[in-house]
């Protein structure tokens, strides 16, 4: 692995990102760069997690040997996202387990996979940013980061460095939005319920802003306090961390003046 | 009642207010109580890894651990019967009772019970079956199975209990004041004492069988299992064969992490060791003493990629912190086991055929197994479900189609980009400049809006300002 100064990171940007918003994307690649790495998006797809999830495990094997392939060059892996990150560093090597041929690449591939605020604080030793956000927010701890991957401290730590923020914790905050994937869709009544309950701690916490770091739950969150018109604002916290607020909170509508 | 109508269910109990009431008093409560107790044990987490090894090792060298238990009950002047199915079980316990020309037995807290329907056999053969466990005793009155593994009428308000009351004990004046828990409390014990002390039989069920003395443990907080246990002339214990541990010492390691992932007690109000029959000169205890063990199913589970699941000690955690759990219930799940653990071994015990919906209606949270006291990897389990459901044509024709679809792109970077690329800008044309959508084929769009695309897929707009030479 390369250890000099300028580690090349691979971004693995997510479906949902880089298809609904890129402006996460972008947040990222700054905060990487200015932490000191050099940024490189190879094409790419998915990590393969709705099939996983699905039960179609030959698809999810497919899909993970070529985002390996893809990755091959990168001294580590990034991406906005503890759940596609838990999928590429938890479920791959459990993918490939029985696989003597490709485990190997697959365990190698998966130590180097990091969710991006881990990855700013745990490996670059980032501890503070250079980013301005007044408002009162609460960070939501979604599930596969918090419970795949660990990651709780910090994103919250990163968080407090940016000025005039407040950081105030919700009622369980670290139980699940109702996300789940596919499972929005499939079972989207209870789905719903689920997140009716997240929305209630939300709004008992006094913030203006929830923030958090996948964009699943994200959307789904917005979307449901979208439609009761509800005017706490969502979004990644890798927006807030650089800077990059200028952009509507997601579901909220663009800031083009109209004729 | 039966797994396959998941969905209708599900939405059935959301709808329900009654419910959603009761189910929002007790999860908070669970939860913090679990807590709790954690926070008081530094060591819990290092208990869990032990209490997940002794079970591994025991279903490890199962058979040489029945067998040695099996020595020690009968040297004890006890009886064991092996049963292979449900109705293994049930011949047994019926022609026992048949023997002894019982009418009436009561029955401690069984989840095996429920599961292999024992209940119904003894009706169905003259024998009157009484649930002396508060929660069991009130699901008999309404003809219901548990929703809970540990609060069996967890779904209940105090008030739909009252009426239940009223409408079974005939004798009960009506000015009598049911509002408060310990009046219902009251009540039910004063019709129940008089079952115990007529009772032929007593059935209860067991946490745990000790190999090491021939010894079952039933863990309650009432106290209703060891009057089932000592008062009839005849006990009878219920258990399936996961139930085995080696030693005393083993059982009380187990003890210390059950009752604090069920209900935050360091120990529950009564723990009861039953060995064998009264012995001469002991003051009481039942003149027989047989153990039903029970397979229905496990030992095929054994060696599986399911076996993990045989390490359950039954605490509820599980559904205690299942998000699902939590907004449905247990009844929404077809099955005398509900919530996460349910999702696993349900489909073993019906058939992956009959449960598809179980093990796919989880959002995979992962608070389950971040509770579960011997760690079982019960999102991994529900996984390998969905594997073989998928495996087995199982899954609707759209969803598969839908999933075909998406990887023929998925596994084509180019093709992917462009088709992705030209599908956001049409998306991010429909809504103009609101920047959500409140229509879309998809039932996401029934309960939320959906986020509109910014316009430009990332990765192209990446490579757009790359090749203009500059980045953010």
């Amino acid at each position: 692995m390369n250890t000099s100064a300028t580690p090349r990171v691979g971004l693995f940007v997510t479906c949902l990102v880089d298809l609904l918003r890129p402006s996460i994307g972008w947040a990222a690649v700054r905060l990487l760069e200015d932490a000191g790495c050099t940024v490189e998006v190879p094409p790419q797809t998915c990590c393969g997690q709705p099939a996983y999830n699905s039960g179609d495990r030959n698809l999810a094997k497919d899909l993970a040997r070529q985002a390996i392939d893809t990755f091959a060059s990168c001294d580590y892996v990034v991406a906005p996202s503890g759940s596609c990150a838990g999928m590429l560093a938890k479920q791959y090597p459990g993918l490939f387990a029985g696989d003597p041929a490709f485990a190997g690449k697959a365990n190698a591939f998966a130590a180097k996979v990091y969710e991006l605020g881990q990855f700013l604080s745990d490996v670059m030793k980032v501890k503070a940013v250079n980013a301005r956000f007044a408002r009162r927010v609460t960070y939501h701890d979604a599930c596969s980061g918090l419970r795949e991957l660990g990651i709780a401290k910090e994103p919250r730590k990163l968080l407090k460095s940016v000025a005039g923020i407040e950081l105030v914790e919700m009622a369980g905050c670290d139980r699940c939005c109702g996300f789940g994937g596919t499972f929005a869709v499939k079972y989207g009544e209870i789905s719903t319920a689920i997140a009716d309950e997240k929305i209630a701690n939300l709004k008992a916490c006094g913030a203006s802003v929830l923030l958090a770091g996948d964009l699943g739950c994200l959307m789904q969150i917005a979307g449901r306090l979208s439609r009761e018109g509800s005017g706490i604002e969502v979004r990644h916290f890798a927006e807030v961390l650089a800077g990059m607020t200028d952009e509507p909170a997601i579901c909220r509508p663009k800031r083009t003046p109209r004729p | 009642m039966n797994a396959a109508q998941f969905t209708r269910r599900a939405h059935l109990a959301l709808e329900d207010k009654q419910l959603q009431t009761a189910l929002s008093i007790s999860r908070d409560g669970f939860t913090a109580q679990r807590a709790a107790a954690v926070a008081r044990l530094p060591e819990f987490d290092s208990l869990r890894d032990s209490a997940r090894d002794i079970k591994a090792h025991t279903l490890a060298h199962l058979d040489l651990y029945l067998e040695a238990y099996e020595k020690r009950v009968t040297a004890s002047g006890g009886i064991v019967h092996y049963a292979r199915s449900a109705k293994d079980a049930n011949d047994i316990v019926v022609s026992i009772c048949r023997r002894h020309g019982a009418k009436l037995a009561v029955k401690g807290k069984t989840m095996i019970g429920e599961e292999i329907g024992v209940n119904a056999a003894l009706e169905a053969n003259g024998v009157d079956p009484v649930e002396t466990d508060l929660g069991e005793y009130i699901l008999q009155l309404r003809g219901e199975l548990p929703s809970h593994i540990t609060a069996p009428a967890v779904h209940l308000t105090k008030e739909q209990i009252a009426a239940d009351f009223r409408r079974a004990h005939r004798d009960l004046p009506e000015g009598r004041d049911l509002t408060e828990a310990s009046a219902l409390l009251a009540e039910a014990r004063a019709v129940l004492r008089k079952m115990f002390l007529s009772a032929d039989i007593g059935i209860t069920g067991a946490n745990f069988l000790v190999a090491e003395t021939g010894t079952s443990i039933i863990v309650t907080n009432e106290g209703n299992g060891d009057l089932a246990a000592t008062l009839p002339k005849v006990h009878i214990v219920l258990a399936s064969i996961e139930k085995l541990v080696p030693t005393l010492e083993d059982a009380a390691q187990l003890l210390r992490v059950l009752t604090r992932s069920a209900t935050g007690q360091e120990i529950s109000t009564y723990t009861t060791f039953a060995t064998g029959p009264r012995r001469p000169g002991d003051p009481d205890g039942p003149e027989e003493y047989h153990v039903v063990l029970v397979d229905n199913g496990r030992s095929a589970l054994l060696g599986s990629e399911f076996a993990e699941v045989l390490r359950c000690i039954r605490c509820g955690a599980c559904m205690n912190h299942c998000p699902v759990y939590q907004s449905v219930g247990g009844h929404a799940y077809g099955s005398v086991y509900a919530g996460p653990i349910g999702a696993v071994l349900t489909p073993a015990l019906v058939g992956i055929e009959n449960a598809v919906d179980l093990p796919n209606a989880s959002s995979f949270c992962g608070a389950c197994e971040s509770v579960c006291p011997v760690r079982i990897p019960l999102p991994k389990l529900m996984r390998f479900w969905r594997e073989h459901a998928f495996e087995r044509g199982l899954v609707s024709v759209r969803q598969r189609l839908a999933l075909n679809l998406w990887g023929f792109f998925a596994k084509r970077p180019a093709l992917y980009r462009f088709a992705t690329r030209a599908a956001v800008r049409v998306l991010a044309k429909i809504d103009g400049e609101d920047g959500r959508l409140r229509k879309m084929p998809a039932s996401w769009t029934a309960s939320r809006d959906f986020p509109a695309p910014q316009g430009e897929t990332f990765q192209a707009e990446f490579a757009r300002r790359k090749s203009m030479g500059r980045r953010s």
